[in-house]
């Protein structure tokens, strides 16, 4: 893993407006999904994304790629802000940064044969002509651990586990060196996400490709990822290498996470000291003031309320956004 | 303690299109007073499907109980008639499902389905009902649940939810509870949140449970046996610290090498089990796990291995003793 920043994400924030009225509409509030985020991926690296539902993992990951087009902030993409790229341009640098999406089941076409979805992407671009596509389908396909014959068949044909294999193919079509993965394995079955898991880091390896993991199994995302980035209500609450944040988690929110998730080793479950938060998650329409955590976090004082964190880094490479830390 | 549920060779099947799917070929368990029971599996093979059998919740058509029974207070629950059934269903032996989004009728208000297993079994008057509605709502930690009882179940969230669905199946005080992934459908802290609170009304109500869950993790901190199931069968059943600590079936410890912990030091490659689990449109004659398994000898391809003994009260179906690597004598 290099030091050589691949992509920059600088305060970016992402509204979804709520509209009233039928025929004359108003927006009357926004969501806010993604509020300020900063964060840097390196080149080589995965870098895990973790948080609840609703917490604006998937979102950011989306307005990386600009499939959904950020309110305000800027992702710098080989030294080109893509925010502010359009048309033709973005275009050509859409080749460069693919996703893997969560449900397989609804993200291939099921009248497309899995060779003219995996073939798409070099047609569309204008790479190779059908020919050199079939060929390069085949290569894929044996890539990913599928039959090269199976190009012709249709996606029901496929178990989940293989209809995953194919999304990472389609993703590898254009050569990336950027790929999001947003919940690739949460649709899967415990015995296939290992065997999905072990391709992604075999293809990483091999390519040299660059992940985002977008997953909420923190115990996979300790797995997979070289530094972790948690999220909460739309704001990145810590980012740190991966044994610092699951060693020594600073933020609050972080270790409540930590302790929540189960081990699968009852020895370990017995000792264990459980954290439970209070509370749910309140509504990204109308978050906390301050600090968004501060409803649920055992540790509140009145500057939480009043100031919202700002995101610093405490020790080289561990950023963190409480007061209290 | 004494058997309070007794599970002898229970077998289901669904007529569907493409020909009968066997989905539970056989399986036999015992739940003891007191004792709460994990039953661990993948999707398809059959875990939720052996207690719905059992609680006659399988709609025929397409489902049917095939063979087995269930001795319950010394009454056949396959056998006995619906009447008698209703009176134990949700009285005494209750049951949470998987999704609290949509167990609930969206039309009737929480208090109406709350209060409805107290009105039907105990024959409460509604106002009283209402009254121990609202009690246990506070119990399963609702806050001003008197306001709540006239709002819908949309008004809830996720989590909120899922605790009125515990406060409704637990309204009678049932003997068993049934817990078929209450928590699947939940985020990491609010799971936790609802798992503590099970096992704490567990203890001050003094229930046996059996908890249905495809995540190791959770069964590992709960429950004191675990069956685990493949392709409609028990596969191996065993003390939970036995289990995890010296599992035995090559799938068990396919299982366990394939999900990384959070707690983890090094990083290591997961185990993963190649191939996919079968479709069951027949009812497996040889090892139903032979063809993803890493051990297998000839004999796997030839018979179906029963559950023996390796351990004290500690089962396995396989004809190898994954210690040694080499066929049982």
């Amino acid at each position: 893993m290099s030091q050589e920043i691949l992509l920059k994400v600088e305060n970016l924030v992402k509204y979804f407006p709520i509209m009233k009225g039928a025929f004359i509409r108003k927006q009357v509030g926004a969501v806010h999904a993604v509020d300020g985020v900063s964060f840097e991926i390196y080149k080589g690296e995965t870098l895990g994304l973790v948080g609840e539902s609703g917490c604006g993992k998937s979102t950011t990951g989306r307005a990386i790629l600009q499939l959904h087009r950020p309110t305000s902030g800027s992702v710098i993409f080989e030294g080109r802000d893509l925010v502010k790229t359009k048309g033709e341009e973005l275009r050509l640098m859409r080749r460069k940064m693919q996703m893997i999406f969560q449900d397989p089941y609804a993200s291939l076409n099921p009248r497309m044969t899995v060779g003219e979805i995996i073939g798409e992407p070099v047609l569309v671009h204008g790479i190779m002509d059908r020919k050199a596509s079939e060929k390069r389908v085949e290569e894929l396909l044996s890539l990913v651990g599928l039959n090269p014959a199976y190009a012709n068949r249709y996606p029901h044909e496929f178990s989940g586990g293989q209809r995953q294999r194919v999304g990472v193919a389609r993703a590898l079509a254009l050569n990336p060196s950027l790929i999001v993965c947003d919940e690739p394995i949460s649709a899967l079955d415990v015995s296939i996400q290992a065997q999905v898991v072990n391709l992604l880091e075999d293809l990483q390896k091999q390519l040299g490709l660059t992940y985002l993991f977008i997953a909420h199994d923190l115990s996979m995302v300790r797995h997979i990822s070289n530094r972790v980035a948690v999220m909460y209500l739309g704001s990145m609450v810590e980012l740190a290498t991966r044994d610092d944040v699951y060693y020594h988690p600073l933020h609050p929110y972080t270790q409540a996470l930590l302790s929540a998730v189960p081990i699968p080793d009852p020895i370990a479950e017995e000792k264990r000291q459980r954290q439970i938060l209070k509370g749910e998650i309140p509504s990204p329409i109308n978050p906390p003031s301050g600090c968004r955590f501060r409803t649920r976090c055992p540790h509140a004082t009145d500057i939480c309320a009043e100031k919202r964190p700002e995101w610093r880094e405490v020790t080289p490479g561990h950023f963190v956004a409480c007061h209290l830390v | 303690m004494a058997e309070l549920l007794q599970v002898q060779g229970l077998e289901t099947q669904f007529r569907t299109r493409e020909g009968i799917v066997h989905a539970v070929n056989g399986v036999s368990f015992n739940l003891k007073e007191g004792e709460t029971l994990g039953i661990v599996g993948e999707s398809g093979c059959g875990k939720s499907v052996t207690v719905m059998s059992m609680l006659r919740l399988i709609p025929n058509p397409p489902g049917r109980v095939v063979a087995g029974t269930a001795m319950y207070q010394g009454k056949d629950l396959l056998k006995v008639s619906n009447e008698e059934m209703r009176h134990i269903r949700g009285a005494q032996i209750s049951m949470i499902f998987q999704d609290p989004m949509t167990s609930f009728n969206p039309v009737l208000t929480i208090g109406r389905q709350v209060s409805e297993p107290l009105e039907t079994h105990l024959g409460m008057p509604r106002k009283q009902a209402y009254d121990r509605v609202a009690e246990m709502l506070s119990l399963v930690g609702i806050p001003n649940a008197k306001d709540r009882l006239n709002d819908y179940p949309h008004q809830f969230s996720g989590g909120m939810r899922q605790r009125v669905m515990i406060a409704m199946s637990l309204t009678c005080s049932p003997q068993i509870l049934i817990a078929d992934e209450p928590t699947t459908a939940l985020d990491v802290t609010i799971q936790a949140q609802i798992v503590d609170l099970v096992k704490q009304l567990r203890d001050q109500l003094g229930m046996s449970m059996i908890w249905i869950t495809h995540d190791l993790g959770i069964v590992a901190g709960l429950a004191e046996r675990v069956n685990v199931m493949y392709a409609g069968y028990i596969i191996e059943t065993a003390p939970v610290k036995t289990l995890y600590g010296d599992p035995r079936h090559p799938y068990t410890l396919g299982l366990l090498g394939s999900l990384p912990r959070v707690d983890e030091t090094d990083r290591r490659r997961l185990v993963s089990i190649e191939g996919l689990p079968p479709v069951l449109y027949e009812k497996p004659q040889v090892c139903p796990f032979a063809p993803r398994c890493s051990h297998r000898v000839e004999r796997c391809l030839k018979e179906n291995p029963p559950l023996t003994q390796v351990g004290p009260e500690h089962f396995a179906a396989c004809w190898v003793d994954t210690t040694t690597g080499r066929e049982w004598q």
